[in-house]
């Protein structure tokens, strides 16, 4: 579905991203894990075009993103998740969610997600008019699943989705995004939190100073001995 | 007391224009962080295109009100493409470069369409056609004529036209989310330069409304008057808290009181030193005064590092 190639990414004259190459199948939930500043969250945020992409290329269903406006990317079905979630804060959740959906026209099918992301997140129904500004982080969080899913995405894309959150917030959230993959959708989850993201994920990719080290099933880079060392802190 | 309702009534009037003009800065500012300091030539092309029209018909035998659409609307058309232009030209190529610039660039576009307009309609002051009629009305021994009482209820019906557009539509729901964060509106699918160019837009065709209300009001119309007329625009603004459109509105109306009663009464408060030819001193006490008091103005959320 996604296959990326000799992607690069620069922040002026510094490389985040040195040519990395890596693909996500149909239905498959993806983990990117990684230290701080190994370039995951720059990889994603070209994929979703946030950062400008300074070689390579991204190849979505047989299609070049990288030559696509930015804005076009949902209607291609690709939703983010960005880091730190990014809702409008002087909006009310209503209208973050509607924002979700701002390139679809069919009332109907509109009302019917926002319902379904309300069962998902309950909470977000409790407050749906209140500003997303005033929400808690992990609140937040889930407004910002939300609103992604508004948009009936066929590739997902998770930055961080367990950061500054409590233990138990983290857990609610990683049941929604496990529930909403085992229902299909493809998902690329970019964590720090590699325990966490090896476990919910299919396969994985290591990344560290900007290239992809080491990649293989999720549950063999869980018992990998390295992986543990390096990432699961033993 | 007449002179206090008189001032309120005038106050009220020249507020209410003061407001549309405030609008375009504020909506230019709350969605890409510039102040647009063309927009006061926007409104006095806007009154000069209105004007020209309006005196082109004037003998036509057309009835007034037609007489002042097609004014209208030949004004806002004019001032809609020029608008968009601006933003096009002078401003999208700079929407990375330092913050500074655009800035320049802005008092840069705000002279080129000042000698424009010289060039076209030369340096003379236009008198208004005398077509408007003079009834008037009193309340409380104050004066107003019906074109005022029109003023103010246009005025009124496009600012809640406008409330009504941003808070209550798709389109603006993605005006505020770009002025919120404009990478995370983009990634909802927003298209920035579609929803820039349509704010620039809406901004120039309340200018025009501003031009021809302004050039009706003193019966004048003049190359040099959207100079004075954008910069206590931009104090309403400011007054209000920039980037905050209720704030404008509020702004506008506030200081059209303030510059009104202030004129009303300097004279006597200055035992007759000063006059009422004074009156402009007042819009920028206010600007003072909010800058060093209150720079987030009267109902702004916070101060931006840009302004």
């Amino acid at each position: 579905m996604l296959e990326v190639t000799g992607l690069r990414v620069a922040y002026g004259g510094i490389q985040a991203v040195r040519g990395i190459t890596f693909h996500i199948n149909q239905g498959e939930m993806v983990a990117l894990i990684g230290a701080n500043g190994a370039g995951k969250t720059s990889t994603l945020k070209a994929l979703s075009r946030l950062l400008d992409i300074s070689g390579g290329s991204v190849r979505y269903c047989g299609k070049e993103l990288s030559i696509l406006p930015p804005h076009q990317l949902v209607s291609e079905g690709i939703a983010m998740v960005p880091e730190g979630r990014g809702v409008f804060p002087r909006m009310s959740i209503i209208e973050n969610l509607q924002m979700g959906a701002y390139v679809r026209r069919d009332k109907d099918g509109i009302d019917a997600d926002r319902e379904h992301v309300f069962t998902l997140f309950p909470r977000l129904k409790e407050r749906a008019h209140q500003l997303a500004g005033t929400l808690s982080g992990g609140e937040q969080q889930m407004l910002a699943i939300g609103r992604a899913l508004m948009c009936r995405p066929k590739l997902l894309l998770l930055d961080e989705p367990s950061m500054g959150l409590a233990p138990l917030m983290v857990q609610k959230i990683f049941e929604v995004v496990r529930a909403v993959a085992d229902k299909g959708m493809t998902v690329l989850l970019v964590e720090q939190n590699a325990k966490l993201a090896l476990e919910v994920s299919q396969r994985g990719y290591v990344m560290e100073s900007g290239e992809i080290t080491l990649t293989d099933e999720s549950a063999r880079l869980l018992a990998n001995p390295k992986v543990r060392e390096a990432y699961l802190g033993e | 007391m007449d002179i206090f309702i008189q001032q309120i009534i005038n106050g009220l009037i020249l507020g209410s224009i003061y407001a549309l003009v405030a609008l375009g800065y504020t909506m230019v500012y709350g969605i890409m962080g510039l102040i647009n300091f063309a927009h006061g030539e926007v409104v006095m092309i806007g009154a000069m295109v209105a004007l020209s029209v309006i005196k082109l018909l004037e003998n036509s035998g057309l009835p007034v009100f037609l007489l002042l659409l097609f004014g209208l609307a030949a004004a806002a058309l004019v001032c809609m493409a020029v608008g968009f232009t601006i933003e096009r030209i002078a401003y999208r190529p700079l929407r990375r470069a330092p913050r500074l610039a655009p800035l320049i660039t802005a008092i840069g576009v705000s002279i080129v369409l000042q000698n424009l307009a010289m060039l076209i309609w030369g340096r003379n002051y236009h008198a208004f056609p005398p077509i408007l009629p003079t009834t008037s009305m009193t309340i409380f021994g104050a004066t107003i004529t019906s074109l005022q009482v029109a003023i103010v209820l246009i005025a009124a019906l496009m600012m809640i036209g406008l409330m009504i557009l941003i808070n209550r539509t798709r389109l603006g729901r993605a005006m505020r989310a770009t002025s919120e964060n404009p990478s995370i509106a983009q990634l909802m699918g927003v298209n920035i330069n579609q929803i820039i160019s349509f704010t620039f837009v809406i901004g120039s065709a309340l200018a025009a409304v501003a031009g021809l209300m302004v050039s009706a009001n003193y019966s004048i119309a003049h190359y040099y008057m959207g100079f004075m007329l954008g910069l206590k625009a931009f104090t309403a603004a400011v007054l209000g808290g920039i980037g905050n459109i209720a704030g404008a509105m509020l702004g506008g109306i506030l200081l059209g009181l303030i510059e009104s009663l202030g004129a009303g009464y300097i004279g006597d408060l200055t035992g007759g030193f000063l006059g009422s030819h004074y009156q402009d001193i007042f819009a920028f006490f206010v600007l003072i005064g909010v800058l060093v008091f209150r720079p987030s103005g009267l109902i702004g959320e916070k101060v931006s590092e840009r302004a």
